[in-house]
C-alpha cells in the first residue's frame, strides 16, 4: 500500500451509535493494524437522540494533515436524513452502503451503491435495535478486507475492547451478521 | 516499548497533565471542554491527586489557584464563555505570581455561540482577556501528540515562569482521535517551581531570583508564613501604593516572561527556503493548510508553511527571519483576523498580508485555502 | 490589652491598619486569634483567606499563611487549599456583601460540600470600603448610598441561609459579646465539616451615620439592647421578636466531611499507593 488517503464516514441520527462505530475502526487500525495512521472525527449537535449526526476515519501509511474526509471512499449511511445532508461529497466509484429500512430514496451519485438491511438486522435477527453500529461495523470490516487494508480480526478485538461486559456475544453476533451482508456481494 | 494508544485530544491533555505532575483539577462542565474534566475525575484520584467539581468556572480557577498556593500542580479546562468567567482569577494569578494551567478547548462564540463547533475566537481573549498588564504565555496544539507534549510544556513554563499558562486547543483538536505515542517517562524533562532556601523567619515572598526576575516560591503549609493578595504589593506581599514599587511590580511581571521569550517561542515550517508565497496557520487549521501547501507544492508552485506553536508570545523575530524572498503571507483562521493583526506587525510591510476568516462552525477544506494560495500567486 | 500570645500572631510591621477607629472588626480579629491560640494552632498551619472590603483585609494583619483573594471568591480559593493540603487549618474570613452577594453561590455550595473550613462572616449591613452601598444584609428602610430613600428589598439571615444549605456548625454573635465570638470561633473551628460564625458588627462610617447610630457606643449598646439568646427567642413571638438579634449556636451536627470521603475514594482506586 502505498501513501494513499482512504476516508471512510459513518452516518445517521444521534443514538445509532455511529460515533461509537467509527471510534472502533479508528482503534482497530490505529492498535492492531501494523504502520497505519490514523484519524478520527466527528460532527454532531446538541441534541443526544436523533439529529443528524456523522464521524470519519481518516487512514495512510502516509502522514495525515487534514482531519475530515473530503471524497470519502467508504461510506455507511442509516437515515435518509443524513443521507440527504452526507453522501454527495463521495469519492467517484467509492463504496455507499445505505440502510435499506430508514434510506428509501438511494442517493443518485456515482458510486457503488449497496442497499442493505443493516437496521433491520439488527432489529430483526437479533432483536435488539441497539447493535445497529455493530451490524454497520461488520459491513465496513468486509469492505476494509477487501481493500486488503484491515483484517476483520482487528474490529473484531477492538469492539470487545470497547463493548460493556456482557454484551460481548450480542455484539459480536450482529458485527458477524454484518460482515456476511455484504461479503455475499463483493 | 513506548505505548501507542489511540486517544482524543482531550484525553492526552489530561495523561499529558498528569504526566507533568497535575495533582489538582477544579472544574465545571462545558462544551466541548467536558472530556478533560469527566476523564480527570476518573484518573486524578488513581495517582492520588484531587479532582472537584465546583459550582461555576469562576469557582474552579479559584479552587485551581489555592491549590496551587498550597503546592500541587493544577489546573483547569473550559471553552469559550468559561473563560471570559476565569479571566478575573487568571489576573489574580498573574499579579500574584501562582502556576497554574488553563485549557480553552475554542468553540464558535461570541456568548454561548456554536457550542460543538470549532472556532479560533479566543485568541486574543487568550491575550488581553483578564484586565491590567501581563505577559500571556498560550501554546496552540494541532494533532493529539501536541495535545499531550504541550500540557507537559504548559506545566513546566507555568512552574519555571510562575504565572498562568494557556493550552488553546479547538473542538477539532479537541475531540478528534489520533494514534498518539506515549513518551517514556524519564524522556521529556518536568520543571518544578523553584522554591526558597531560607530560614522562613527570613523569607520574603516577592524577592526576585536577580537571575531571572522570578521569586522562589513556598507553598502554604511547609513552613513558611507569606501574605497573598491581588493588590499591588512588595517584596514582602503587602499591598503598597507606592509609585515606584507598584511600577516596578509591573514591569517585572513582562520582563520575567520577555527576557527569555527566545526559550519559550515555539514553531513548525514546511518548505520555507525558496517560498514566495508564506501561509500562516496554527491548531486545527495548521493541518488543513498544510495540506494545501503540499498539493501547491506537488503542482510546482513556491509555497511554504509555518506555523506558530506558541500563539503568546508571537514567534515574531522567527518569522521575520523567513520573509526574505517571501511576496505574500496569507493568514487563514477560524475568527475573522484575530492572529493576522500579530503577522501583519511582524512582516512590516515588507510583503503583501492576506487574510481568510471562517466562522460558520467548520473547519476550512483544504480546496479552500488551496484556491486561496491560487487567487494571491 | 491583648496577650504576649496574641500579639504573636499580629504583623505589627505593617500596622496601622485601615479600619475606622471604633471599627467592630479589631474586635473579631482579636477573638479570633484568642480562639487560635487557646486551640494551639500553629502559624505556619493556619490559613486565613478572605475576599474583598474592609473585613477582608484581616489576614494581612495576621503573621499566618493568608491569602487575600478577589470580590466573593474567597471560599473556592480556600477550597482549593483544604482539598491539596487538608492538614492545614483554613479560616475564611468575610462581609456580608462579599459572602451573600458576589460570593453568594460559593457560600451556599461550600456550606452543601460540607468542607472543613470555618467561615466568619462579618456583617455590618454595608459596603462599607466602597462608600455605604446596600448590601443583601441592609434592613428594609434602612438608608445607604445607593437606597438614598431606603432599602426596599428583604435582607437575608445568614444563619438560615447556612443551615438551610447544609453546613455542620452555624451560630451568631455581636460585637458586644467578643466571648462569645471567641467560644463560637472555637467550636468552629475544632468542628469537622463547614462551620459558619456571623459576626454582627458595625460600619458606623457608612452605615450609622445614615441611620442614627453614628458613634461606635451607639452601635455596641444597641447590639447589646437588642440581642437575644436563642434558647429565650424560642419562647417569643414573632411580634416580640421583631428587631431583635437572636444570637447562639443554630446548627451543631456531624455529617460526612467532604476531604473525608475524597480520601476514602483515593483508599478505593488505590491512589494511596506509591
Amino acid at each position: 500500500m502505498s501513501d494513499q488517503r482512504y476516508e471512510i464516514r459513518i452516518a445517521g441520527s444521534g443514538g445509532q451509535g455511529v460515533i461509537l462505530a467509527a471510534v472502533i475502526v479508528g482503534e482497530a487500525l490505529a492498535l492492531y493494524e501494523e504502520g497505519l495512521n490514523v484519524v478520527q472525527t466527528q460532527a454532531y449537535g446538541p441534541e443526544a437522540r436523533g439529529g443528524a449526526s456523522k464521524a470519519e476515519v481518516i487512514v495512510s501509511r502516509g502522514k495525515i494533515d487534514y482531519p475530515k474526509a473530503t471524497n470519502p471512499n467508504l461510506q455507511v449511511i442509516l437515515t435518509q436524513k443524513a443521507c440527504d445532508e452526507y453522501v454527495h461529497d463521495a469519492s467517484p466509484n467509492s463504496v455507499v452502503i445505505v440502510d435499506d429500512f430508514f434510506v428509501t430514496e438511494p442517493p443518485k451519485i456515482n458510486a457503488n451503491i449497496y442497499s442493505l438491511p443493516i437496521v433491520r438486522t439488527a432489529r430483526e435477527e437479533i432483536g435488539r435495535e441497539i447493535v445497529t453500529n455493530m451490524v454497520a461495523l461488520g459491513t465496513i470490516a468486509s469492505i476494509l478486507e477487501s481493500w486488503d487494508l484491515a483484517k476483520p480480526e482487528s474490529i473484531r478485538k477492538a469492539i470487545l475492547d470497547r463493548v460493556p461486559k456482557g454484551t460481548e456475544e450480542l455484539n459480536s453476533k450482529a458485527f458477524e451478521l454484518g460482515y456476511k451482508l455484504i461479503k455475499e456481494k463483493l | 516499548m513506548p505505548k501507542v494508544e489511540f486517544w482524543q485530544g482531550n484525553t492526552a491533555v489530561v495523561m499529558g497533565a498528569i504526566a507533568a505532575g497535575c495533582r489538582f483539577f477544579g472544574g465545571y462542565p462545558i462544551t466541548p471542554s467536558s472530556e478533560i474534566a469527566e476523564i480527570m475525575a476518573a484518573e486524578l484520584p488513581k495517582v492520588g491527586g484531587k479532582f472537584i467539581q465546583m459550582e461555576d468556572e469562576i469557582a474552579s480557577i479559584a479552587s485551581v489557584i489555592g491549590a496551587s498556593i498550597a503546592g500541587l500542580k493544577a489546573m483547569t479546562a473550559t471553552s469559550g464563555p468559561g473563560f471570559s468567567l476565569k479571566q478575573e482569577n487568571i489576573g489574580f494569578a498573574y499579579m500574584t505570581e501562582v502556576p497554574v494551567v488553563v485549557i480553552n478547548v475554542m468553540r464558535g462564540g461570541p456568548s454561548t455561540g456554536l457550542p460543538t463547533k470549532v472556532s479560533q475566537q479566543d485568541v486574543m481573549q487568550a491575550r488581553w482577556g483578564t484586565h491590567g498588564d501581563h505577559e500571556t504565555i498560550a501554546l496552540a496544539p494541532a494533532s493529539v501528540q501536541e495535545c499531550y507534549e504541550l500540557t507537559i510544556e504548559a506545566f513546566n513554563l507555568s512552574e519555571r515562569f510562575r504565572q498562568p499558562v494557556i493550552l488553546l486547543s479547538d473542538e477539532v483538536v479537541g475531540h478528534m482521535r489520533e494514534k498518539i505515542v506515549i513518551p517514556e517517562k524519564g524522556s521529556y524533562h518536568i520543571v518544578d517551581r523553584k522554591r526558597p532556601k531560607e530560614d522562613p523567619e527570613k523569607f520574603v515572598p516577592y524577592k526576585p531570583d536577580p537571575e531571572d526576575d522570578i521569586p522562589p516560591m513556598a507553598s502554604f503549609g511547609d513552613g513558611y508564613r507569606w501574605h497573598v493578595t491581588g493588590l499591588t504589593h512588595n517584596q514582602w506581599g503587602f499591598p503598597t501604593n507606592d509609585p515606584d514599587i507598584a511600577e516596578e511590580k509591573i514591569l517585572r511581571l513582562m520582563r520575567k516572561v520577555r527576557r527569555f521569550k527566545g526559550e519559550i517561542v515555539k514553531y513548525d515550517t514546511y518548505e520555507v527556503e525558496d517560498a514566495e508565497i508564506l501561509v500562516v496557520a496554527y491548531g486545527s487549521v495548521s493541518r488543513t493548510a498544510l495540506s494545501a501547501v503540499r498539493e501547491a507544492r506537488s503542482r510546482g508552485m513556491r509555497v511554504g508553511f509555518f506555523r506558530p506553536i506558541t500563539l503568546w508570545p508571537f514567534p515574531d523575530d522567527e518569522l521575520r527571519g523567513l520573509l526574505g524572498g517571501v511576496k505574500s503571507v496569507l493568514v487563514p483562521e477560524l475568527n475573522c483576523g484575530q492572529m493576522i493583526l500579530e503577522v501583519e506587525r511582524v512582516v512590516g510591510g515588507k510583503a503583501r498580508v492576506f487574510g481568510k476568516g471562517l466562522v460558520n462552525g467548520e473547519l476550512f477544506r483544504p480546496s479552500e485555502i488551496f484556491d486561496f494560495i491560487k487567487e494571491v500567486a | 490589652m491583648p496577650s504576649q500570645e496574641v500579639l504573636n500572631w499580629l504583623r505589627t510591621r505593617f500596622f496601622p491598619h485601615i479600619w475606622c477607629p471604633g471599627c467592630g472588626h479589631g474586635i473579631i480579629m482579636h477573638a479570633l486569634l484568642r480562639a487560635l491560640v487557646d486551640l494551639g494552632k500553629k502559624k505556619e498551619e493556619t490559613v486565613i483567606a478572605s475576599g474583598i472590603g474592609c473585613s477582608s483585609r484581616m489576614p494581612g494583619y495576621i503573621d499566618a499563611c493568608t491569602l487575600h483573594t478577589t470580590h466573593g471568591r474567597s471560599l473556592a480559593f480556600a477550597t482549593g487549599v483544604k482539598l491539596a493540603n487538608p492538614e492545614l487549618t483554613v479560616i475564611d474570613v468575610m462581609g456580608d456583601g462579599d459572602c451573600t452577594a458576589i460570593g453568594g453561590n460559593h457560600f451556599i455550595h461550600a456550606c452543601r460540600r460540607n468542607i472543613d473550613i470555618t467561615a466568619i462572616v462579618m456583617n455590618n449591613n454595608i459596603y462599607g470600603m466602597t462608600g455605604g452601598q446596600a448590601s443583601p444584609t441592609t434592613p428594609v428602610g434602612a438608608y445607604a448610598t445607593t437606597a438614598p430613600y431606603g432599602v426596599l428589598d428583604v435582607p437575608f439571615d445568614i444563619c438560615k441561609l447556612a443551615a438551610g444549605a447544609g453546613a455542620s456548625y452555624v451560630a451568631r454573635a455581636t460585637v458586644a459579646h467578643p466571648l462569645l465570638i471567641e467560644k463560637y470561633v472555637r467550636n468552629a473551628v475544632s468542628k469537622k465539616g463547614f462551620a459558619v460564625v456571623e459576626v454582627v458588627t458595625h460600619c458606623h462610617t457608612q452605615f450609622g451615620r445614615k441611620n442614627k447610630r453614628p458613634r461606635p457606643i451607639d452601635n455596641i449598646n444597641f447590639f447589646k439592647d437588642n440581642s437575644v439568646m436563642n434558647n429565650k427567642a424560642s419562647n417569643m413571638t414573632l411580634e416580640e421578636l421583631q428587631g431583635k438579634i437572636v444570637i447562639g449556636e443554630f446548627v451543631n451536627i456531624e455529617l460526612p466531611e467532604y476531604i473525608e470521603q475524597y480520601k476514602n475514594l483515593i483508599e478505593e482506586v488505590g491512589g494511596n499507593r506509591g
